[in-house]
This record gives structure tokens, C-alpha cells and sequence, in this order.
């Protein structure tokens, strides 16, 4: 029995919750379908760290889907980078779980809740699918799938703020077209190749040479994964939706799914395409690398300025996408090495950051930063959360987002460009100067008269306090983390040169 | 004598992807000019449809049937694997065109028009803030 | 107890102080008195480690490896060791003095105060003992966010914005500047380590080296070299504790150690004076110093006055680095000492002043010596000991300092310090003297005539402030006559190790 399910843990990581979620349908009142989705959530984690642990010594786990071989067959491969990525995502859904029964339960009606629960697993499945497939148009299907529970999910915010109605229907418009981009670009890999398992392809594409199919295949998938991962200027679906989307929803989707996208693009460009493909070299290096610079700093500059916590860290996190995207414009080993640690250290920093924003909304009913003054006093452990995620957004050592911002730093000094360097220190300030706004009027501002706000309840503020003892654990030690982002940068580079054959 | 710039029988040849980037055009113009929140969800179905046009065009080879199996070893069949990509990507677009429609239905509910002006010029009236139902606290 | 123990005993003493006030923050005097016990303590074993050291001791102590390559490091060399020794000594003396003037001045939230303080202290130990430009960078960075809340302490409007200031130079040029200087450091030589006789030779084209050394001076805010000096008088809005603290003990003498720490271990002060990449570093030095004491003439705000005299004398330090010969480094180190105890004797002046007589400003102190004679004899010691005058300490540093300006051949910036020199007496010594023999102003002039006053008018500060006062004051007159020995010490720094016997 034991046996069955070690060989058949990659179909599981999938099967697991795409089960649970209509079982959870069916249990309906909100704590059961919680408790279930917990349980189930824990399980899935369980198996994201066998995963990883079988991945991360050696050769890339294969697994075939139904027992029909590849390249016909659907395969699940897993190899360090989407290793990490897994326990990243199911990391933070089994944080996330624990957290979302109190705060769903102030912002759902509780017969709604069984149906969000469902949601949230279908999503969690879908993220987890794409991560762990090796077949390219399976990409596709499951991140539609997480896609489209996304958009219900953001919608269910409606009963707090009816603007979540328009703000999913218009990510649905742009993720759908999003999405309809990426899979034709898979059309025309696949005109090329006939196939459509990952490493299969990277064989034909290096095969079949450049061709001007390939670059539209190539141009269609940047563009198509680019708006999922909120590359400026296709980010204008994300503030909308992760302001108005329930507390734990945005906690979830900030911390996974844009780094999801992120690990997609990796895959693609250096599995699929190759390490040194020229026309994509040229492509990050022109088209890339201004837009990181530009998201980086425009995001912060809109971040200054917005009076709600969410938004203020929805723009925030466009900023810090624009990092992972600075990290793969460089196209070096460090460079690769920063985006990879800093998908771990933006999902933990973003995860507790969002999750102390609904604490707020739970205990003080808002998350406008000028109505928050003065709450450092009336919730001083949530405060103190949000402090020390303010602080690895920023940078400062002793955090995670300083071991992103040195890598980032190293591989932009290695190659001699000055300015970029500059120019990320640069954006590091832009952040001091807002999360520095809501500390002071946290700390140093008196609390409006007459407003009672007790501290968050230990189910929200335990997993808010876990993510922030990893954001400084691994900001201490950041040897595991940059260890593990070091291989797959490895990884990435190594078996993409042996298939370019030129 | 100047080069030939339009190849005509290229040009015939491929008349499937002339469709498929008039299709996808029309429907992504449609989408994003449209004020009509329903009339985007039509042009988002008219994008898509271009996209299975593309695919399953590109599975066609010349003197194949259906990729049914007919028992006859030397019949030529088109590519299969297209048509089951296509489907999986027409679920995939209903369901997309269903939860849209749903909330097309409660955005009306709630705000009463489907205009997307209308509903621009309402959000910009409401506070960025949100309230609890019931009110706030002061 | 071996060394390693010790150190790390040092560091771990005001952290769990930190805990210990905080937990016992209801109870005022036992949180007070945790306070002073902690001071001395650190003191204490900070005396164990200078004994080692002075017996030719190096000790270290690795904490975690945080990135491939690059650890926490904890190794005590002789500038460190000074650094150290003057700020956990100082320490004791300003937990004391905090004591008078918190609660003279009826301040408020005062656990937060000592929280603050004592995790101050731990970075700036922190600091003193790093063993490599990583971990000093670390402490660094905490020891800005530690003393924020410091400034920002009476929670006004003005305090607020003093401390956006403060935080705002100081976070933009430690991360702007500073952290960029240190990754380019390890990109090309591949380690953090203070060496003797500095890691950058051979691995840096001489073209870059002055902008590497700009990088760093400008990185290092802390030290107050101008265009980047708005901090300090910006942070004159937190209470004087703070400042005292600020511009004596921890947050500038950091800078300036780290100025130092660079020059010496990082650069090599052999290879700064052989490419001259330091040259106008003495030139901007030397305008910090005049332009700075130019602006403390027109203060009329007692503090600001002092703020801008800690400008100008902490750019002697910087001045030392930069003149990149073996007298410097000994003169800026000497400094470290002899300006720690003058300035905070001036500051706890202010203090005392403040809380005695509720008078901030240099116009309304005419006469107040008759009635606080100590604090102004206090006053009167320091400033003389800042200007440079033989018997106080702050004689011999100026010495060396001059001795180093005429080992470089800069007879200009020998010029420059004697002039200096001047302006602190016109701005400082001015002080006492408007004190003892101007006559009262109006309104005071009333009350000594119109009380009932006891035989000999004194209306001193409290005694928690005036003990302080008189301690640093007399260790004014000690650091002169304990020369030889600090000069010794300072002779076992591997300033330049190739001439070194």
C-alpha cells in the first residue's frame, strides 16, 4: 500500500486536492468544509517536502501520467527548481488554511463557505499542476484551472466590497486572453515540433534552429505568461483584485500564483527554448530588462501614495516582480540564483504581509493606513508583524529581502552595469519611504477617539508570526534557500546547453 | 524586373491562418473596445474560436479523413491530437465564458448596468475603502 | 572564562537587558536599576577583553553562515577594542544620567526609552567587534532602526519629523551607497574580512579606487561628512540622553569607526596613501570641519550649537583616514576617545540646564554659572578639552592630528585645524563665559532678588545628572595624563604592516 502511493506521490500532489474539493462542496456547513480543506492542505505540503527532498540530491523524478510513455504521454517531472516551487506553494496554502477560518468567516455568509473552500482547493490544484507538469500544453489546462478559481475567489469578496465583482471580471478578461496568448504560442511550438512534452521539445526546437514561427511561438508565450505574472505593463488587473478579494485569498494568490507564472517563464525560456537562444537573449535584454527597471520603480512610486494597505501592497508586490524579472534579465547564474531565492522570499515576506493587512480588517473593520494610526498600541503583535515584513521588503539585512537584493546587486555589479545596481538600491528607498508611512502612523500617531480594536485572534496571528520567523530565519540563514535556488539555476542553465547544439 | 511581393499561392496556400488572425483580431478588438460588458465576453468567445481554427487547421493534412479509425490499414488520417487539444481547450472556454456570464448576472444584481462607463463612473463615486456591511465602527 | 566566552558575553548582556527592562517595564525602579547593572556589567567583561587583547589576544567567534561565503564574524582587533571600551563605559554613565533627567523632565514612555537604548548599545558593541564589512554592515543597519524610535521619542509633530530626517539620510546612504560599496568589495575580492594592510591591493584597478573610497565615505552616514550631515542636527528633537548617547558614545562614533575600520583594514592605509585615492577626501574633510563650526557660530539653540560642533570634530576623525599615514589613524582613534568624553560632558550639560533651569538657548543662559557653578565647570573642562588645550585630553588628539597633517606634507590642513581650533573657542567657550560673567537677564535677575534664596543660590541639576557630569568631566583631565598608555595601545593597530617590526 505504502509502496502505491511513494510511486504515484507526483500524480497525487495533484489528485489529492482535486478531489477533496468537491468532497468539500459536499460537507457543507463552513467548519467542517474548513477542516476538511486544512487536513487536506497539510497532506498536500506533506507531500511537496517528500518531493522535494527525493529531488534535490539527484536526477529529476520522472512520473508518467496513466502509464503511457512520453512524448506521447502526459509526464510530471520534477527536478529541484519546480521542486521548490511545490513546497512554496503548498507551504503557504497549509499557512494559509489555518488563517482563513476566522477571517473567511467575517467576510463570507457562512453558507457560501463550503463552496469557497472548494474553490480555494481547485486553485490550490490548479498551481500545483503547473508546477509539476512536464508537458506544455498541460500548462496550460491547469492554469486555466487555477485561473478560473481565482477569478470566482476574488469575486467572493463581493459581500465585504462590491467592486470584487468588476475587479475579477476584468482579471478574467485579461487572464483569459492571457492565457488564449500562451496557448497559441504552444501552437506554433508545437507546428514546429509535432510534440508537446517539455524536454521533448527542447530537443526539436534545438533541432529545427530559429525560424520565425519559433519567435512568435516564443513572443506569444512572453506575452501570454507575462500578464499572468503581472509584468508591467500587463499588471493592470492586480491591484484591483487583490485589494478587493478576501483577506486570505489575497495572502494566497500574492505569495503563489504570480510566482507560479514566474516559474513557468523560467521553464519555458531555459528548458524549452534554451539558455542561449540569441533571439530570446536579445529579447530579455531589450524588452526585459527596462521593463523590470520601470515596474520597479513606478510601482513604488504608486505605492506611496495609496491610502489602503492592500493596494499599497498589491503595487508593492508589481515592484518586487519586476526584481524576478531584473534577476532572469541578466541571464547569469547569480542572476538566476536571485529571481529563483526570491520567488521563496517575496512568497513568505507577501504572505505574512497580507495576512497582518486582514488582521487588520478583522479587528479594526478597515485597511486604510490613515484610519489604522495609532494601532501599534491596540495590536502590538500584528503591528510588529508587519514591521518585520516592511523591513524585508525593504532590504535590510537580517531579513530574506536582503539575500534577494544582494544576489540581485552581485549579478549586476559581475556584469559591469553600473546603473542597474544603482537603480535597485534606488527602488530599496522608495520602499523605506512607504512602509515607513504606515509605521509612523502605527506607532507615532494617536488613535482616533472612540475606536476599539483588539489584537487579532491567535488562528490569525500564528501563521502571520510563522511567516515572518521564516522571512528572518532565512534572512539569517539563508544557506538551505540559496543552496536550493543555486542547483536549479544549475539545472536550468546545464541542460539547456547540452540541447542547443549550434 | 522587381521581386514578386505577393506570393499568391503562398498567400492562398495558407488562407486557414488568414482566418485565424482576422478571427483573433476581431475578437480581441471587440473585447477591448467594447463597452458592453456581455459584448466582451462575445468577442473574448470570438478570440478563442480563432484559436481552435488554428489548431486544428494546422492538424490537417491534405487527403486525410477523421481521425476516426476505420479498420483499413492504409487510410491517411488527419493529426488527432489537435482536435483533442481543441477540446479540452473548448471546456476550458465555456467554463471561462460561464463564470463570466455569472458574473455579468451579479454585477447587474449589484450595480444594476452592464455598461462599463457606468459602472467606471459609480467606482470612482465610491470610497477606495471598504465598509463593513452594516457600517462601520465610528 | 576564555575570550570567545567573553565576547559573546559582551554582545548577549544588553541584548537580554533589552528583554529584562521590557518585561519589568511597570516597575520603574527596578527597570532603571536593571539599566545601570546591565551598563556595568558589559563594562565589566568589555575590561576582561581589553586586558586579552592588550596581551596580544585575537579573539573570534563565527555566528552562521547566512550566505555561501559570507558569515557573521565576531574578531576583536585594538581600534575595535577602543571603540568598545569607550562605549560600554560611556554607557554607564549616561544610564545614570538618563535616570536624573527622564524623570526631571517628566518624560513619558520610558521603558520604550531604555528598550532602545540598551539595543543601541548591543549594535554598537556589535559594531566594535565585527570581524568582517558583512556583519558590520548588519549591525550597522540595526543600529539606525534601533535609535529611530530614540529620536522619535517625544512623539510630536517636530519629533516626527526630525526623525524622518534622521532615518531618511541615514537609510539613503547606507543603502544607496554603503551596500553597494560592499557587494562591489566582495565581487572583487571574494571576501568580507578586515585584513591588515587591506584586501582591495591587487584586486581593484587604481582608477576606481577613489570612487570605491567615495562609496564608502559617502555610504558611511554615521560619520557626518558633509553634504550628508542633516541628520545630527535634525536629531537634537529627541531628549538629551539620546543626544548624549548619539553624539558621543554609539551612532557617530560608529561611523567614524567604520570610517576608520575601512581605511585601515579594507583599503590598507599603505595603499590609500600610494594611489592618493584619499586626496579629496582631506579636502572635504577639512571643508566639513570649517563650514561646520562656521554654522555653530550663528546656533543660537544650545543643542544645534553642539550639533554642529560634533560635525565638524567627527570630520577630524575622517580627516585622519583620509590623510592615509600612520599619525592619522592614531590621531582619529585617539579622538574617538578624547571627543566621546568632551562632547558628552557638553551634552549632559545641556541637559542638565534644560531641566534645571528650563532654558534651551545660549542667549538665555547670561548668569546661570552662579547658580549652576558645576555644570558650567563641567562645561567650561569639555569645551577646553574639545578646542585642544593642554591639560585635557583633547590636547594630544589634536597633536597627532596635526602631526599627521605635516607627515603628508599638507601644511594647508595644518592651517585648517588651528583655525578650527579657534572657531571652537569662539563658539564654546563663549558658553561659560556669558555664564559666569554676563549679568542675569531681566526675569531672572527678579527672581535671585526677589527670593528668599539660601546662602549659596545654587539651583543645580539633579544629582542622577550632576554626578555624570563631574565623572566625564574629571575623565577629561585623566585622558590627558594617560597618554603614554593610550598611545602604547594605539601602537599595536597593523596600521601599516609592512613596516611594522
Amino acid at each position: 500500500m505504502l509502496d502505491i502511493i511513494v510511486t504515484n506521490l507526483p500524480a497525487l500532489q495533484v489528485v489529492v486536492p482535486l478531489v477533496a474539493a468537491p468532497v468539500c462542496a459536499m460537507l457543507g456547513r463552513g467548519d467542517r468544509s474548513w477542516a476538511f480543506a486544512t487536513l487536506v492542505s497539510f497532506l498536500t505540503f506533506a507531500i511537496s517536502v517528500s518531493l522535494f527532498v527525493a529531488a534535490y540530491g539527484g536526477e529529476p523524478i520522472s512520473y508518467e501520467m496513466g502509464g503511457w510513455a512520453p512524448p506521447i504521454g502526459i509526464e510530471y517531472r520534477i527536478d529541484v527548481l519546480n521542486a521548490f516551487v511545490l513546497m512554496i506553494v503548498s507551504g503557504i496554502a497549509a499557512l494559509v488554511m489555518p488563517y482563513a477560518r476566522r477571517s473567511v468567516a467575517s467576510e463570507i455568509p457562512a453558507e457560501r463557505q463550503a463552496f469557497f473552500y472548494t474553490a480555494f482547493l481547485l486553485c490550490l490544484t490548479g498551481l500545483l499542476g503547473v508546477t509539476i507538469t512536464g508537458d506544455a500544453f498541460n500548462v496550460f489546462v491547469f492554469l486555466e484551472i487555477s485561473s478560473l478559481s481565482t477569478y470566482a475567489l476574488v469575486a467572493s469578496g463581493a459581500w465585504r466590497n462590491k467592486r470584487a465583482l468588476t475587479a475579477a471580471y476584468n482579471y478574467l478578461i485579461m487572464g483569459t486572453v492571457g492565457a488564449t496568448f500562451f496557448v497559441i504560442g504552444i501552437g506554433m511550438l508545437y507546428m514546429i515540433t509535432g510534440t508537446l512534452n517539455m524536454a521533448d521539445l527542447a530537443v526539436r526546437i534545438a533541432e529545427h534552429g530559429d525560424s520565425r514561427t519559433l519567435r512568435m511561438g516564443f513572443v506569444f508565450i512572453f506575452i501570454g505568461i507575462g500578464l499572468k505574472l503581472a509584468m508591467f505593463p500587463l499588471h493592470l488587473w492586480l491591484p484591483n483584485a487583490y485589494s478587493f478579494a478576501p483577506s486570505a485569498v489575497t495572502s494566497f494568490i500574492a505569495a503563489t500564483a504570480t510566482k507560479v507564472a514566474v516559474y513557468v517563464l523560467l521553464r519555458f525560456m531555459f528548458t524549452v527554448f534554451g539558455f542561449d537562444y540569441a533571439f530570446q537573449a536579445s529579447t530579455l535584454e531589450n524588452v526585459l530588462l527596462p521593463v523590470a527597471i520601470v515596474a520597479m520603480f513606478a510601482a513604488s512610486l504608486v505605492a506611496i501614495f495609496q491610502d489602503d494597505l492592500k493596494r499599497m501592497l498589491a503595487y508593492s508586490s508589481i515592484a518586487q516582480i519586476g526584481y524576478m524579472l531584473l534577476g532572469l534579465a541578466f541571464l547569469t547564474h547569480t542572476g538566476l540564483v536571485a529571481t529563483i531565492v526570491h520567488l521563496f522570499n517575496h512568497a513568505v515576506t507577501k504572505g505574512a504581509l497580507f495576512m497582518v493587512a486582514g488582521c487588520f480588517v478583522l479587528s479594526a473593520g478597515t485597511s486604510s493606513i490613515s484610519s489604522l494610526r495609532g494601532v501599534g498600541r491596540d495590536m502590538p503583535w500584528t503591528t510588529a508583524a508587519f514591521v518585520a515584513g516592511g523591513l524585508s521588503l525593504i532590504g535590510l539585512p537580517l531579513t530574506v529581502g536582503f539575500i534577494s537584493k544582494w544576489y540581485l546587486v552581485q549579478a549586476s555589479l559581475e556584469l559591469g552595469w553600473w546603473p542597474v545596481a544603482l537603480l535597485i538600491m534606488g527602488s530599496s528607498l522608495l520602499a523605506v519611504i512607504y512602509v515607513w508611512r504606515v509605521v509612523e502612523a502605527a506607532y507615532l500617531q494617536p488613535a482616533p477617539e472612540g475606536v476599539i480594536r483588539r489584537e487579532a485572534p491567535l488562528s490569525m496571528l500564528v501563521p502571520a508570526w510563522i511567516l515572518v520567523g521564516l522571512s528572518i530565519w532565512f534572512g539569517i540563514d539563508a544557506s538551505l534557500t540559496t543552496t536550493a535556488a543555486s542547483r536549479a539555476a544549475d539545472t536550468l542553465i546545464g541542460s539547456s546547453q547540452i540541447l542547443w547544439q549550434e | 524586373m522587381p521581386d514578386i511581393v505577393l506570393d499568391l499561392d503562398f498567400a492562398l496556400g495558407h488562407y486557414n491562418y488568414w482566418m485565424f488572425v482576422i478571427l483573433m483580431m476581431t475578437g480581441l478588438y471587440v473585447t477591448v473596445s467594447r463597452g458592453n460588458l456581455i459584448k466582451k465576453i462575445v468577442g473574448l468567445n470570438l478570440f478563442q474560436t480563432s484559436v481552435f481554427m488554428l489548431y486544428i487547421s494546422m492538424g490537417k493534412i491534405i487527403g486525410g479523413t477523421a481521425p476516426i479509425l476505420t479498420g483499413d490499414p492504409d487510410t491517411v488520417y488527419s493529426n488527432p491530437l489537435p482536435h483533442v487539444l481543441i477540446l479540452t481547450a473548448i471546456v476550458v472556454g465555456i467554463a471561462t465564458t460561464a463564470l463570466a456570464l455569472a458574473l455579468v448576472i451579479r454585477i447587474s444584481e449589484t450595480l444594476g448596468t452592464v455598461e462599463e462607463d457606468d459602472i467606471l463612473k459609480m467606482e470612482h463615486e465610491m470610497d477606495f475603502g471598504v465598509r463593513k456591511p452594516g457600517g462601520g465602527s465610528r | 572564562m576564555t575570550d570567545a566566552n567573553a565576547l559573546l558575553l559582551a554582545l548577549a548582556i544588553p541584548t537580554i537587558a533589552t528583554f529584562l527592562i521590557a518585561a519589568s517595564g511597570s516597575r520603574p525602579n527596578i527597570r532603571d536599576g536593571i539599566s545601570v547593572v546591565a551598563s556595568i556589567a558589559t563594562f565589566a567583561v568589555v575590561l576582561r577583553l581589553l586586558e586579552s587583547i592588550m596581551a596580544g589576544a585575537r579573539p573570534s567567534v563565527t555566528l552562521v553562515e547566512v550566505m555561501p561565503g559570507l558569515v557573521i564574524n565576531f574578531s576583536i582587533e585594538p581600534l575595535g577594542m577602543l571603540f568598545a571600551t569607550v562605549a560600554s563605559g560611556l554607557w554607564i554613565v549616561t544610564a545614570i544620567y538618563s535616570i536624573g533627567y527622564m524623570r526631571g523632565a517628566h518624560e513619558k514612555k520610558q521603558t520604550r526609552f531604555y528598550i532602545c537604548f540598551a539595543l543601541a548599545i548591543a549594535a554598537a558593541l556589535a559594531i566594535a567587534f565585527s570581524g568582517n564589512l558583512f556583519t558590520l554592515f548588519i549591525f550597522y543597519e540595526v543600529l539606525t532602526l534601533s535609535t529611530y524610535p530614540l529620536v522619535a521619542h517625544k512623539e510630536t509633530p517636530e519629533a516626527r519629523a526630525g526623525a524622518r530626517v534622521y532615518l531618511g539620510i541615514l537609510m539613503t546612504t547606507s543603502i544607496l551607497f554603503l551596500l553597494v560599496a560592499v557587494i562591489w568589495t566582495w565581487s572583487l575580492t571574494g571576501t568580507m574580512e578586515f585584513r591588515a594592510g587591506g584586501i582591495l591591493e591587487g584586486n581593484i584597478d587604481p582608477v576606481f579606487v577613489p570612487f570605491l573610497l567615495a562609496l564608502f565615505a559617502f555610504g558611511i552616514g554615521k560619520a557626518a561628512l558633509m553634504p550628508f550631515h542633516r541628520w545630527l542636527p535634525a536629531a537634537m528633537v529627541a531628549p538629551t540622553p539620546v543626544s548624549a548617547l548619539l553624539h558621543a558614545v554609539a551612532v557617530v562614533k560608529a561611523g567614524v569607526f567604520t570610517m576608520l575600520k575601512v581605511g585601515t583594514y579594507i583599503f590598507g592605509v599603505g595603499f590609500l596613501g600610494r594611489t592618493g585615492a584619499s586626496e579629496w577626501l582631506v579636502w572635504l574633510a577639512a571643508a566639513t570641519i570649517l563650514i561646520a563650526s562656521i554654522v555653530a557660530l550663528t546656533k543660537d539653540d544650545l543643542k544645534a550649537r553642539l550639533a554642529y560642533s560634533t560635525v565638524s570634530q567627527l570630520s577630524y576623525i575622517t580627516l585622519g583616514m583620509a590623510l592615509a599615514n600612520q599619525m592619522g589613524i592614531i590621531g582619529g582613534s585617539m579622538h574617538i576617545v578624547m571627543h566621546a568624553m568632551g562632547k558628552i560632558t557638553l551634552f549632559m550639560c545641556a541637559g542638565a540646564i534644560y531641566v534645571a533651569a528650563h532654558k534651551t538657548k545660549v542667549s538665555e543662559l547670561d548668569g546661570l554659572g552662579r547658580k549652576m557653578p558645576l555644570t558650567f565647570i563641567a562645561f567650561t573642562i569639555a569645551s577646553l578639552s574639545i578646542i585642544g588645550l593642554p591639560p585635557f585630553g583633547g590636547a594630544w588628539s589634536k597633536w597627532y592630528l596635526l602631526l599627521s597633517a605635516a607627515d603628508a606634507g599638507q601644511l594647508v590642513i595644518i592651517g585648517v585645524l588651528m583655525l578650527s581650533s579657534l572657531l571652537n573657542v569662539a563658539y564654546l567657550l563663549s558658553i561659560p563665559a556669558r555664564a559666569f560673567f554676563a549679568p542675569p537677564r531681566g526675569q531672572m535677575a527678579h527672581s535671585l532678588g526677589a527670593a528668599a534664596s539660601p546662602s549659596k543660590g545654587w539651583e543645580e541639576a539633579p544629582l542622577f545628572c550632576l554626578v555624570p557630569i563631574c565623572l566625564t568631566a574629571l575623565g577629561c583631565i585623566v585622558l590627558f595624563f594617560a597618554i603614554g598608555g593610550i598611545y602604547e595601545y594605539l601602537l599595536s593597530i597593523p596600521i601599516l604592516p609592512e613596516t611594522a617590526p
